[in-house]
């Protein structure tokens, strides 16, 4: 099989064909949804032994990011399939029912999606729940009323969150996999955003049941802080990295053809290509270092889940999530009217509007709220390396 | 303890009383919330004059009444005795 990189090279270029299509009609990205499919891209970061590739998180970054230079919406969904099939692989592997399912996803291509918010004032805030799964015997059963799930319609299965009783406090949480044949999705909102158009965020009331065994063993609050909140941060972050390059790729190949038509003349837009590489790098820096410390913190030792290592894990998701809004808004600088344009080779609208949910999903303003409370007890290590 | 669980009522925001915890019970699972957390922290640092060190700032140190007596005790072996 060639590599990683090289399929998702292929992915895409079938993703590009399309984003402007999906992009206009806020449709979901279903052609390259299929070549990912076709390429076994949405196994590879399964253990080997259950039939996956064992793929390093970095190199799921990469495919992220490489998705997200040709789509935004198609690197996102791509994005949170991992996400979602991270909680499998780190928390999975003492139930099995889960191991037997990790073997469905490489075997089927299942496509992962995530139900973690709801309505009644608690959306979008992930550690705490309204509903509660209901036990009767091996069976359990879930309603999720308002619920926001990016391409529900299109997932084949739902990782969901609910509280772990009827009687449990809104913080006391589960997580359960419901495969497609096991739940109903009743449509409430249809999403119709500014940009991340294609993954088709729309609202629903969730109605599952299914058996007590497919519930994780752990609590979600363990999973949130080990391998949620880390690898969430970190592959958006790749996203937005993705984005961002491509914009500035159509700015520096602005400035480049300038160039060529004007020789012996440095254009105005170099220097402001200058900085936007400058700010790129910052972006790759920034997503590259917390790859090398969760990787580090997943051998094992106390950083995983500690408070330094939530602040750190955080603060990529805003640095990245601001510079990404920062780099686009130089491309626009630097192609003027023809990245104003939707119409040209040098457009940036799109990834703009990409772009500007990146500080929105999940709020940067509450995402430093909780920083302000963490930080009246963390301190910041002195240590440039360490 | 009685200390502990006083502090626990006062900043812990809990939905049951202190009182009614079990030593070993799963604060989280009661309901307490990472906020809840740091600000218990500061209130216990500030009772038993003590300052937690950053290898005792994690999700375990506070996730029990036992586990948080365990820090203070470690901290400060008279604290908890007077």
């Amino acid at each position: 099989m060639t590599s990683l990189q090289d399929r998702a090279a292929l992915v895409a270029a079938v993703a590009a064909q399309y984003t402007e299509q999906v992009d206009r009609d806020g449709r979901f990205p279903t052609e390259a949804l299929r070549a990912m499919k076709e390429h076994r891209l949405l196994s590879a970061f399964i253990p080997k032994e259950f039939g996956g590739e064992g793929a390093a998180l970095a190199d799921i970054a990469d495919v992220v990011s490489i998705l997200s230079q040709s789509c935004g919406s198609t690197g996102m969904v791509y994005a949170m399939h991992q996400i979602k099939t991270s909680s499998l692989v780190t928390h999975g592997g003492a139930s099995a029912w889960h191991r037997a399912f990790m073997e469905r996803i490489c075997d089927e291509q299942l496509l992962l999606g995530s139900a973690t918010t709801e309505g009644g004032g608690i959306g979008g805030n992930l550690r705490n729940s309204i509903c509660a799964v209901e036990r009767k015997g091996e069976r359990f059963s879930l309603e999720k009323v308002g619920a926001l799930i990016s391409y529900g319609i299109q997932s084949d299965a739902i990782l969901i969150t609910a509280r772990s009783g009827p009687d449990a406090p809104p913080s006391d949480q589960v997580m359960a996999v419901f495969t497609k044949d096991q739940y109903t999705l009743e449509q409430t909102m249809k999403w119709d955003a500014l940009g991340m158009r294609g993954t088709c965020s729309d609202g629903f009331t969730f109605r599952g049941e299914g058996d007590a065994a497919q519930i994780f063993p752990n609590d979600f609050g363990d999973i949130a802080a080990k391998s949620m909140l880390p690898i969430c941060h970190i592959l958006w972050s790749a996203v937005w990295y993705g984005v961002a390059y491509a914009a500035f790729a159509r700015a520096q190949n602005f400035v480049r053809a300038e160039a060529r038509r004007t020789p012996n003349v440095v254009p105005p837009g170099a220097l402001r290509v200058a900085e936007a590489a400058n700010m790129l790098q910052l972006m790759k820096s920034n997503t590259t270092a917390a790859i090398h410390r969760f990787e580090k913190a997943e051998q094992g030792g106390e950083d995983l889940g500690s408070v330094g290592f939530i602040v750190a894990m955080n603060n990529v998701k805003i640095g990245a999530s601001r510079m990404a809004c920062d780099v686009i808004n130089h491309a626009m600088l630097i192609t003027g009217i023809n990245g104003y344009r939707n119409d040209t080779p040098y457009s940036v609208g799109r990834h703009m509007r990409d772009a500007m949910s990146a500080p929105i999903m999940i709020s940067n303003d509450r995402i430093f709220g909780n920083m302000s409370n963490l930080l009246l007890m963390h301190r910041i290590e002195p240590s440039l390396v360490a | 303890m009685d200390r502990i669980r006083q502090i626990i009522d006062k900043h812990g925001r809990l939905p049951a009383k202190a009182e009614t915890l079990r030593p070993q019970q799963d604060l989280y699972a009661a309901g307490l919330t990472s906020f809840a957390a740091v600000q218990l922290m500061l209130a216990l640092e500030e009772a038993f004059d003590i300052e937690f060190p950053e290898r005792m700032l994690n999700r375990r140190s506070f996730s029990t009444i036992e586990q948080i007596a365990a820090c203070i005790n470690e901290l400060s072996p008279k604290a908890l005795a007077s």
